[in-house]
């Protein structure tokens, strides 16, 4: 999609007359969308803009399953109106991949097999990139703090947390590494 | 979620007037990490979201010619934190801040919201009353200001009226050689509501008489609340371990706290006992 193509999206059998056309951000592309103003970023990005890489576990603030990143900060789509998002930038896991290319924290947790179902994947991406552009040297520490708001119920959390370290660049203390990893 | 509009108001003055012209319920948003969830699950309703984001005077973080810290209300808890000022004069407040919810949550959240939402539970709040701060409101009839000390009426409850909004806390300068520490207990690491919270400031002389004391206990009663017979212990004394021992007992005789899921009365008096006695002594430490 270029990036100047606007879109408009408006949700069958509602009218459109009491919604409000807003301009989103997201991923470098402009998108209008209609949209009412009790309706979260998460509902748009998801059933609007049918970006659906973004999840929805909780839809409270627990899981962070939504995590984008606005402004470059990690937030919880769930808790934002998507009129909130006006003039600013949103990233989606959507927006990781450059030029077709993964985003080397994507590639790390294909290596490390950092995933199940993959259900919170999107979630952790998203809050590994932001911790990683405003740290690049995170300490393991550090790295679970900032995944502290993402819940997964497969992996145990080990993987993930190596797979971030190893996108630092930074030596993993391991008792086994992603070959091994099966 | 039921349908509300939304605005976001760009000054003082627009806020204001829409709270005084519209009729039916005004909520005031920040990061949205209590209301958009109380809205969704019908605990609370909105005819009106007010976004309180695009207001310089909210959105400012401040110290004036005194040193006193000027905390806008939509100041994210991030923001506070990441502060080297906050961090090291107001040392309390950038903690609490610290623990609240997630890196998703401390983004969005403010101060202000946990304040205005009034939890008994809020961390933030102890360490705001210890370091004596105030509550700076608006209406259409101008600005008032209120101890925070006063602000809190009862379980989600505070002195904000219909067409009041707070715009910030300002916190006064701590003397020098001054500390501040806030503990809380939860039985995870992280993303978890307090069990009971302590908040201590310690103020002492040369020679190590403390001047001053104020301790602050959250999740122990209906309110957040000083600990002011503890604090009595401690001031014109030199603070010794014996001392630190007798300021946790007196600050867990005054706490009232209920019987619920995250623990019993006793527990949190027990809790209380501690998390007083090691914020103090983190204080000592820091003051070394
Ligand atoms: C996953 C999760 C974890 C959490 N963990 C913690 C925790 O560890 N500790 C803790 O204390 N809290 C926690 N909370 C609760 C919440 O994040 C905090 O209370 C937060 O500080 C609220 O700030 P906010 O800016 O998001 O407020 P909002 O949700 O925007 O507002 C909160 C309430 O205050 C009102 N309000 C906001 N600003 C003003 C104003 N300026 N004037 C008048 N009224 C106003 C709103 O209308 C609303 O009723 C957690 C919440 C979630 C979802
Ligand atoms: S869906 Fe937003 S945090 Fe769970
Ligand atoms: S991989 Fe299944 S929830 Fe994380």
């Amino acid at each position: 999609m270029s990036s100047d193509l606007k879109i408009t999206y408006s949700r069958k059998g509602m009218s459109s007359v009491t919604k409000d056309q807003i301009e989103l951000n997201i991923n470098g592309e402009s998108y209008e969308v209609l949209v009412q103003p009790w309706w979260t970023l998460l509902e748009v990005l998801r059933d609007e803009i049918h970006l659906t890489g973004t999840k929805e576990g909780c839809s409270n603030g627990n899981c962070g399953a939504c995590s984008v990143l606005l402004d470059g900060k990690a937030i919880d789509a769930c808790l934002t109106l998507a009129v909130e998002a006006v003039g600013h930038k949103v990233t989606t896991v959507e927006g990781l991949a450059k030029n077709g290319k993964l985003d080397p924290l994507q590639e790390k947790f294909v290596e490390w097999g950092a995933l199940q179902c993959g259900f919170c994947t999107p979630g952790f991406l998203i809050s590994a990139r932001g911790l990683l552009d405003q740290n690049p040297k995170p300490t393991e520490k550090e790295i679970r703090l900032a995944l502290a708001g993402n819940l997964c119920r497969c992996t145990g959390y080990d993987k993930i947390v190596k797979a971030v370290l190893d996108t630092s660049g930074q030596p993993i203390e391991s008792t086994y590494n992603p070959s091994q990893n099966d | 979620m039921n349908s509300f509009t939304y605005e976001s108001p760009k000054s003082l003055q627009e806020a204001t007037s829409l709270l005084s012209q519209q009729s039916g319920v005004i909520r005031p948003l920040v990061g949205g990490s209590d209301l958009i969830d109380q809205l969704r699950t019908n605990r609370k309703q909105a005819d009106l979201v007010m976004d309180i984001k695009s207001i310089p005077e909210t959105t400012s973080m401040e110290f004036d010619a005194n040193g006193a810290l000027h905390l806008g209300s939509a100041v994210s808890c991030a923001d506070t934190y990441a502060n080297p000022t906050v961090r090291s004069q107001f040392t309390a407040i950038a903690e609490s801040c610290e623990l609240i919810g997630s890196i998703q949550i401390q983004n969005r959240a403010s101060a202000g919201g946990n304040v205005c939402n009034s939890s008994p539970s809020a961390d933030t709040i102890p360490a705001l009353l210890v370091h004596d701060a105030i509550a700076v409101i608006a209406s259409a009839k101008g600005l008032r200001e209120i101890a925070l000390n006063e602000f809190f009426t009862g379980p989600g409850k505070n002195v904000l009226e219909t067409g009041e909004f707070l715009v910030k806390l300002v916190i006064p300068n701590p003397s020098a050689n001054s500390a501040s520490h806030y503990l809380r207990f939860i039985p995870r690491e992280e993303m978890d509501i307090a069990v009971a919270g302590a908040a201590s400031f310690v103020t002492v002389d040369s020679s190590g008489t403390c001047l001053q004391a104020r301790i602050a206990l959250a999740a122990v009663a209906p309110t957040p609340i000083r600990a002011y017979e503890a604090e009595k212990v401690l001031t014109g004394k030199i603070i010794t371990e014996d001392l630190i021992d007798e300021a946790g007992v007196t600050a867990a005789a005054s706490a009232k706290p209920i019987s619920d899921v995250r623990g019993s009365a006793d527990y949190r008096k027990q809790l209380v006992k501690v998390l007083t006695k090691r914020t103090l002594q983190k204080c000592l430490r820091t003051l070394k």
